[in-house]
């Protein structure tokens, strides 16, 4: 938006008559929003007051509740998650890694935040290890109690997190390339253990009752460990630096991530 | 004490749906993703009220801790671009 100051009588008529018909077309758009916004909400209501009077049928719930001791798990939200419905958890590990190829697809990270001062570095230093041994608890506990990979990984998503406001402008990630691939493992496992179990005739992650304990928390711990990177990487906000021999080859985009929070 | 709890109830759902309208409503970016945060936080009790431990954990780290910092993180970068823009440089 550039001001000329020579501008003419003519052409302020000519803008606001613009501004006006925008104005207008504004209000039309949103008056077509809010109807339909309205019908919709009306439907939601009359969908919610038809399931509010449905009479009780046959749920799968208590079919779901009755098997739960074959799942290899004891809580039956884990059970869900990482037997009935493994394929969806699947495709949820999938997405976020697509979300932060996006994000690495944006360029280069911004540059960290400055140093932290002694006493959030202390913190820091107190409040990490503690995540990631929670983080651990979680992974553990999922078994038979709420907790599992996503809230493990969340954990180890926020240690990063926390590492980067400290002033580390990788959040405590590793190099590029272990980055990628610990990006990649949860994905990768769990569509291995699939395959493997395909191969051996069970069905596409259809686990054998006397080793789906251990398959769901290799699964779990795979998960965990990509779905913290991912979190935290997608906290760094760009590609992650790469290795000191490729800063050369692309000095400018190296140079200006180095100095980290010097500047501000 | 059923009261109590129906009571206890509508405030919860009073206060959630006003958070929400709020962090929708607030034109200030910085603002509304403050809003949302406490939105976040204030639908992880909603859960856990509900008996969802899980969705409870899930919503509070995801939802509002991790999901809230990346907000936080791209409301200051937008602000800095439009403060670019304001000042006339094409170079954000």
């Amino acid at each position: 938006m550039t001001k000329d100051p020579g501008r003419s009588g003519a052409d302020a008529r000519n803008d606001a008559a613009a501004a006006a018909r925008a104005a207008e077309r504004d209000r039309d758009l949103s008056l077509l929003l809010a109807v339909l916004l309205t019908l919709i909400g009306i439907a939601l209501l009359g969908i919610y007051w038809l399931a509010l009077n449905e009479a009780e049928g046959p749920r799968l719930a208590d079919l779901a509740l009755g098997l739960v001791p074959r799942t290899g798990v004891d809580n039956p939200v884990t059970a869900v998650l990482l037997n009935y419905r493994a394929y969806d958890t699947l495709m949820e590990l999938a997405v976020l890694l697509a979300a932060l190829l996006g994000i690495w697809s944006l360029g280069p990270a911004p540059a960290g935040f400055q140093r932290s001062g002694r006493a959030l570095a202390a913190m820091v230093s107190w409040v990490v290890p503690l995540l990631i041994l929670a983080a651990g608890y979680m992974l553990w506990v999922g078994g038979y109690a709420p907790g599992g990979a996503f809230q493990a990984g969340a954990l180890l998503g926020a240690a990063g997190v926390i590492v980067r406001l400290a002033g580390d402008p990788s959040a405590g990630l590793p190099g590029e390339h272990a980055q990628r691939a610990l990006s990649v493992l949860g994905v990768l496992v769990f569509a291995l253990v699939g395959l493997a179990l395909l191969w051996l005739g069970d069905g596409f992650l259809t686990y054998p009752p006397s080793l789906a304990k251990w398959l769901i928390l290799l699964i779990e711990s795979a998960a965990t460990l990509a779905i913290g990177v991912a979190l935290a990487a997608a906290y760094v906000g760009g590609r992650p630096a790469t290795a000191p021999a490729s800063t050369l080859a692309s000095g400018k985009a190296g140079a200006r991530t180095e100095p980290t929070g010097e500047g501000n | 004490m059923t009261t109590l709890l129906i009571l206890f109830d509508v405030l919860l759902l009073g206060t959630l749906l006003a958070l929400a309208f709020a962090a929708v409503l607030s034109v200030e970016p910085r603002r509304a993703v403050m809003l949302f945060i406490a939105f976040g936080l204030w639908l992880s009790l909603v859960w856990a009220r509900m008996q969802a431990p899980d969705v409870a954990l899930a919503e509070a780290a995801i939802g509002a801790g991790l999901g809230g910092a990346l907000m936080l993180a791209a409301a200051r970068r937008a602000a800095r671009v439009r403060r670019s823009e304001a000042n006339g440089s094409t170079m954000p």
